[in-house]
């Protein structure tokens, strides 16, 4: 089971309290009726699935009950960090090679 | 290739079994293949089997960064049914148990597919609705399904446990009785056998890193670990890696890879007579012919290649367990593994052509592949071979994302199967 930090707890917790969302910084369009049908599957359906780092969405549900966003190896399933909602994709991450 | 037959065993046990052949050759790769296909599991050996077999192709490499089968085919609870709400699946999965009955003569090889019979039970009057419309959509595509009451499913299953007094009490069942289990690891043995003796290369720790793309966009070969391999045609059958390797040719796909968990009990005395599945409770169970009890669990719910998960996924399915059989409650779990499920927005695979000419998918078969594996080889050589679906995998486009032509069986199991 994996520990998560809650950014808005600021405390780690078990992933029994946690939902997963998916992926982070999909932005929908704010005319959703007038995408086409290219744009609609991309926003839709189409997602990273990265082997390595993926930027995901989670959900604090029996906690705070806020969503924040995670940045995470697929490989070893290990957090690099979490961030709230709203904030911007980080653009370097903890431990990265400059 | 030497036909096995009790007179080859009579005549090996005469000489201490000293002539006995490898059952596939492991050649150097060679510079081009008319056919690479990426991925030695048993959808990808199965159809480099029925490209040789029935489409004469035999010029190709099945390429595996591991071990042949020793992905999702050698990880799952091979249960096989075809029970499917929806048309467009009925078609495929009952091609492939059609294929199921009688794989073991046609390969010349033992892959102890069993119809023992797969029950999945109802426990609320949800599930009941739920299964007797399938039932019925099964019935009208020719597929075989029938209602068992409790006491019914009981007498299937005798260790079943239908007290009313269940905290998810037994209100029935939909039983498959061509349905049942296969020895996963045969049927790619199976199908390797039978395709290394047609003069196909099966090439282990080939590690697909790149694929090539013409200046015309067409694509030319794959970048492995092992050097460059030219191919006109490539089929891209990588179960959980599937969009890694999409992605080395430009292809986004919808897809999301899971963690999916299966153990196994110590063996005992055969007490499980079919396969039992529970969606509800969330629960797959079967026994093998060694005695273990073979029992599926669910998926983690993030995205991860680990190939482990969660050890609070299995707790929730062994509290399953126990409820359908509380006489199992004092077993003792001898292993338990995870292997990588990619997994489409509707739960149904894609088999069929890509934006890139000469590139082929066959993936999404999310959490429940196994069964599929030799109709989704043979419809996917078809398409490799003619380049052109075959009428059963035509509605498994890539494009149904886009059009909304959607397979909806995530809607219509309401868990992921």
């Amino acid at each position: 089971m994996l520990l998560i930090r809650c950014p808005y707890c600021d405390e780690e917790r078990p992933e029994l309290e946690f939902r997963n969302a998916g992926e982070a910084h999909i932005a929908r369009s704010t005319n959703i009726a007038g995408e086409s049908d290219d744009d609609f599957e991309k926003f839709f359906f189409i997602r990273a699935n990265p082997k390595g780092v993926i930027y995901e969405r989670w959900r604090h549900i029996h906690g705070c009950a806020r969503f924040f966003n995670a940045v995470r190896d697929t490989v070893t399933d290990k957090f690099v960090m979490t961030y709230k909602a709203g904030e911007p994709k980080p653009a370097k991450l903890p431990g990265a090679a400059k | 290739m030497k036909k096995y037959s009790v007179f080859a065993i009579a005549r090996e046990a005469m000489r201490g079994h000293k002539g006995w052949e490898e059952q596939w050759t492991s050649p150097e790769p060679k510079k081009e293949y008319d056919v690479i296909i990426v991925g030695a599991g048993g959808h990808g050996l199965a159809t480099a089997y029925y490209l040789a077999t029935e489409h004469g192709i035999t010029n190709i490499a099945v390429l595996e960064k591991g071990w042949l089968g020793g992905g999702n085919t050698g990880r799952n609870t091979t249960i096989i049914r075809s029970n499917y709400l929806y048309d467009e699946s009925a078609g495929i999965y009952d091609h492939a148990l059609k294929l199921w009955d009688g794989l073991s003569q046609e390969l010349n090889y033992n892959v102890m597919y069993s119809a023992r019979g797969v029950m999945m039970l109802a426990h609320n009057v949800h599930d009941v609705q739920v299964f007797k419309r399938h039932i019925h959509a099964n019935r009208l595509n020719g597929i075989d399904n029938e209602w068992l009451t409790p006491e019914q499913a009981k007498e299937f299953c005798p260790p079943l446990n239908i007290s009313k007094e269940a905290r998810y009490p037994v209100m029935g069942a939909a039983l498959q009785r061509r349905g049942g289990t296969a020895r996963h690891d045969a049927v790619a043995w199976g199908y390797a056998r039978g395709a290394s003796a047609r003069g196909v290369h099966i090439i282990q720790n080939c590690e697909v890193t790149g694929i090539k793309r013409a200046a015309n966009g067409a694509v030319s070969g794959v970048e492995t670990t092992r050097g460059f391999i030219g191919a006109k045609k490539v089929g891209v059958v990588a179960a959980g890696h599937s969009s890694v390797i999409m992605n080395m040719a430009g292809v986004r796909m919808p897809l999301e890879s899971y963690p999916l968990q299966a153990l196994v009990s110590e063996p005992i005395k055969p007490v499980v007579p079919c396969v039992v599945m529970s969606n509800t409770v969330h629960a797959y169970i079967s026994q093998s012919d060694k005695g273990e009890l073979v029992i599926g669990a669910g998926t983690d719910q993030y995205v991860s290649y680990s190939q482990t998960g969660g050890l609070h996924i299995l707790q929730h399915t062994l509290d399953a367990i126990c409820e359908m059989f509380p006489i199992f409650t004092r077993m003792k779990m001898l292993r338990s593994w995870g292997g990588i499920v990619d997994v489409t927005p509707d739960r149904s695979p894609i088999l069929a052509k890509t934006p890139v000419k000469g590139l082929y998918v066959n993936c999404g078969w999310g959490t429940g592949g196994f069964k599929a594996t030799p109709g989704s080889g043979n419809v996917f050589a078809h398409t490799i071979a003619k380049d052109d679906p075959h009428p059963i995998n035509a509605p498994f486009t890539l494009e149904r994302f886009r059009t909304g032509r959607l397979i909806d069986e995530a809607a219509a199991a309401a868990v992921a199967h």
